[in-house]
């Protein structure tokens, strides 16, 4: 059975359409790299599939291991096991990254039928976890992502992910703003993520990312559609030619 | 008849009876304050609160001016369960101190106003109601064309003067720190509407040092309205530091009209805090007057309200003196069809120059049916200041919502959190650790909704 099946996805925000038709279907194990111009709704994915309010599916499905993901509250498709890596994280002032990680991983379990963990075990993960994408202790002390840099919070996004161990992950720009040692240490966690039956979604700009994480498949997003797909050679071509020769091609 | 005049009647007949268990001290005030009320009845002025102290004070209630013995045993009423506050506790059950007085070696004198008034008549007469009635000429500031909120005399404090006979005085003499905080936990109980007019009178004196938590709870034995009348009055002398922290826990049968008045010299150093965790109809007043040059301030307002719960709070603090710092900071969560109001004003006088002040009032709208006013007001007669004030009103972030329920935080469980974390600076500036970590304690479990008694003192019925 696919993890995720996307078929005739259209949604608005705020009255505007802005996806017209995405069919996307991702198996277990599998690495699909997103790319597209600005505004060409990739974000707008990552946001219906995530439950984010401010957005309206008008017409379409969605099945994620074979239920209807639309009925699905955010945090159920969380505890599902679906995961985003913000483009741009939020600022929780007053909410303390310990008790905010503690909340989730309780809620995840609960609804899992595990025991809450205890302090002693929570803590031991989280230095395990943090550990992983090298995010000081420090930070994990303060109030969720605030007064992070722009790196550290993109690093925070990779290590609630290792905290929640998630069945699809979608990282929506992740690379974007990174030096190249973020961007290897945010690689790095990444991949140790993947096995058999984990699936990502990488939205890019950026090649290095792709050559870190290695996608099995490229889509190009273009006016709220799929317009092609391919393997990591279309992500090459990108790289090289830009997206001008896909607008041409499908405003023919 | 108008409210206030039901006061008067009854203290010109009853008078006798008023005195007689009373002191001297408080009797001796009596008659400014009948003339007082008669002359600025109990209406409140246009400053956009919520509860009228007309309206509250026009129900028929009972006094205990006989001075009846509450029949209880307060060891049986109270296990506090705070331990590092628990060793000097007083217990005021409506307005009649319960526990005994206590005096230390060093002359601390903690306990009854009236055993406090009978015993040191002199120091009590130097200080007994001089903030309370006599604010009308300091308030009477050059302040034309402005609004003239906290200028006149209260109604409220008058009818306090006019009945009191009783209440909580800390009398800490120079140079001595009382190191351990003093709770007072003060309970109204009672089978009939009933009022209690009680006065809290805190005197440091030269470098003293001390610390004060006042408790506020209300058995619910029947259906009943009842009403607190408090007036606080606090006299700080040069460079003494004191802690005042007033906690609420009533019902929503319950009212209270609380005047708290600070007299700060030079280099004294006060916190004051008025946190509402469960209100009825609660009115707030804290006039601070820095009065020496470096005197310091920090005030600090929490309330959480909800279903038809009223909170008002209106502060005046007054730079009278230069190099003054005053820090204000005041929370609301509102729920339901609760309202509020913050009316919050600085007032720098002439000469005060290098004064550094500051006011923050934030609130937090749950429903479309909440009410809340915020009205910050600055105003400045001296050159050479630094001051501030900020006042918003808002939603929960729904980004931030949105961004933890991603996390598999459920959405109720998510504002909570954001709503624990938005009273998190509030708390914070509590000078008792303690009382800080309590306090956290409570307003989370008040949001969750499983708070009935504040568990600091388990109040058994």
């Amino acid at each position: 059975m696919s993890l995720l099946e996307i078929h005739n996805l259209h949604a608005s925000a705020a009255g505007k359409e802005i996806l017209r038709g995405i069919d996307l279907t991702i198996n277990p194990g599998e690495v699909h790299a997103v790319m597209g111009p600005n505004g060409a709704g990739k974000s707008t994915l990552s946001a219906i599939l995530t439950g984010n309010p401010q957005y309206e599916v008008t017409q379409g499905e969605i099945l994620y291991k074979g239920r209807n993901l639309l009925e699905m509250k955010p945090e159920e498709r969380a505890w599902e096991g679906l995961f985003l890596s913000f483009q741009y994280p939020v600022e929780i002032p007053g909410v303390s990254m310990v008790n905010f990680m503690r909340t989730a991983v309780n809620a995840q379990r609960e609804y899992r039928g595990l025991p809450a963990l205890t302090a002693t075990e929570f803590l031991r993960m989280m230095r395990e976890k943090r550990a992983v994408v090298q995010l000081d202790n420090k930070l994990a002390n303060r109030s969720v992502n605030e007064g992070f840099s722009g790196g550290e919070k993109k690093r925070n996004e990779i290590f609630q992910m290792a905290m929640l161990e998630p069945t699809l992950s979608i990282l929506d720009e992740t690379d974007s703003g990174l030096d190249v040692d973020a961007l290897r240490i945010v690689s790095e966690g990444v991949n140790r993520l993947k096995s058999a039956e984990r699936s990502s979604i990488v939205i890019t700009h950026y090649q290095k990312l792709l050559e870190y994480v290695q996608p099995q498949f490229v889509h190009i997003v273009y006016r709220g559609r799929i317009v092609k797909s391919g393997g990591p050679e279309l992500g090459d071509r990108i790289f090289a030619e830009g997206f001008d020769w896909v607008k041409q091609e499908f405003e023919g | 008849m108008s409210s206030h005049q039901q006061y008067i009647d009854l203290f010109n007949s009853q008078r006798a009876l008023i005195d007689e268990h009373a002191a001297p001290v408080l009797n001796a005030q009596r008659e400014a304050a009948a003339e007082v009320l008669q002359r600025v009845g109990l209406s409140r002025p246009k400053d956009y609160t919520h509860v009228d102290p007309e309206a509250l004070l026009a129900a028929d209630y009972s006094l205990n001016l006989s001075r009846y013995a509450v029949p209880t045993d307060h060891s049986d009423l109270f296990t506090c369960a705070v331990p590092e506050l628990s060793t000097s506790v007083h217990y005021l059950v409506n307005e009649q101190l319960v526990s005994h007085s206590r005096e230390s070696d060093d002359g601390v004198f903690s306990g009854s106003l009236r055993e406090f008034a009978l015993r040191y008549p002199e120091i009590a007469a130097r200080y007994y109601n001089r903030l309370a009635m006599h604010d009308e000429a300091p308030y009477d500031v050059r302040t034309q064309g402005t609004n003239v909120t906290a200028h006149r005399p209260l109604g409220e404090a008058a009818l306090n003067a006019l009945l009191c006979q009783d209440g909580f005085v800390l009398y800490v003499p120079d140079g001595i720190v009382v190191e351990r905080p003093i709770q007072l936990i003060s309970l109204l109980r009672a089978v009939e509407d009933f009022m209690a007019c009680q006065r809290i009178l805190i005197i440091l004196g030269e470098g003293a040092k001390a610390s004060v938590l006042i408790c506020d709870h209300a058995s619910q034995l029947r259906d009943c309205a009842l009403l607190s009348l408090q007036v606080a009055e606090i006299f700080c002398a040069p460079y003494s530091s004191l802690d005042f922290y007033e906690l609420e826990e009533h019902h929503s049968d319950c009212r209270r009209l609380s005047s708290v008045y600070v007299e700060q010299q030079e280099g004294s150093n006060v916190s004051v805090g008025q946190y509402a965790l469960t209100a009825g109809h609660t009115r707030n007043r804290v006039f601070i007057d820095l009065c020496g040059h470096d005197a310091d301030t920090h005030l600090y307002g929490l309330c959480i309200a909800d279903q038809n719960q009223e909170v008002d709070n209106i502060t005046y603090i007054r730079h009278r003196a230069p190099k003054c710092h005053s820090d204000e900071l005041f929370k609301y969560v509102l729920d339901d069809e609760a309202r509020g109001s913050f009316v919050g004003r600085i007032l720098v006088q002439e000469g005060a120059d290098k004064t550094d002040a500051h006011q923050t009032d934030r609130n937090l709208i749950l429903t479309p049916q909440c009410h809340i006013v915020a009205r910050p007001e600055l105003e400045i007669y001296a050159d050479d200041v630094k001051c501030s004030h900020g006042a918003s009103t808002g939603q929960l972030d729904p980004a931030a919502l949105f961004y933890m329920r991603t996390r598999g935080i459920p959405e109720a469980e998510a504002r909570l959190l954001l709503m624990f974390a938005f009273m998190g600076d509030v708390i914070d500036g509590i000078r008792i650790d303690p009382l800080k970590d309590r306090l956290k304690h409570l307003v989370e479990k008040r949001f969750r909704g499983e708070l009935t008694q504040c568990r600091t003192c388990a109040i058994k019925k």
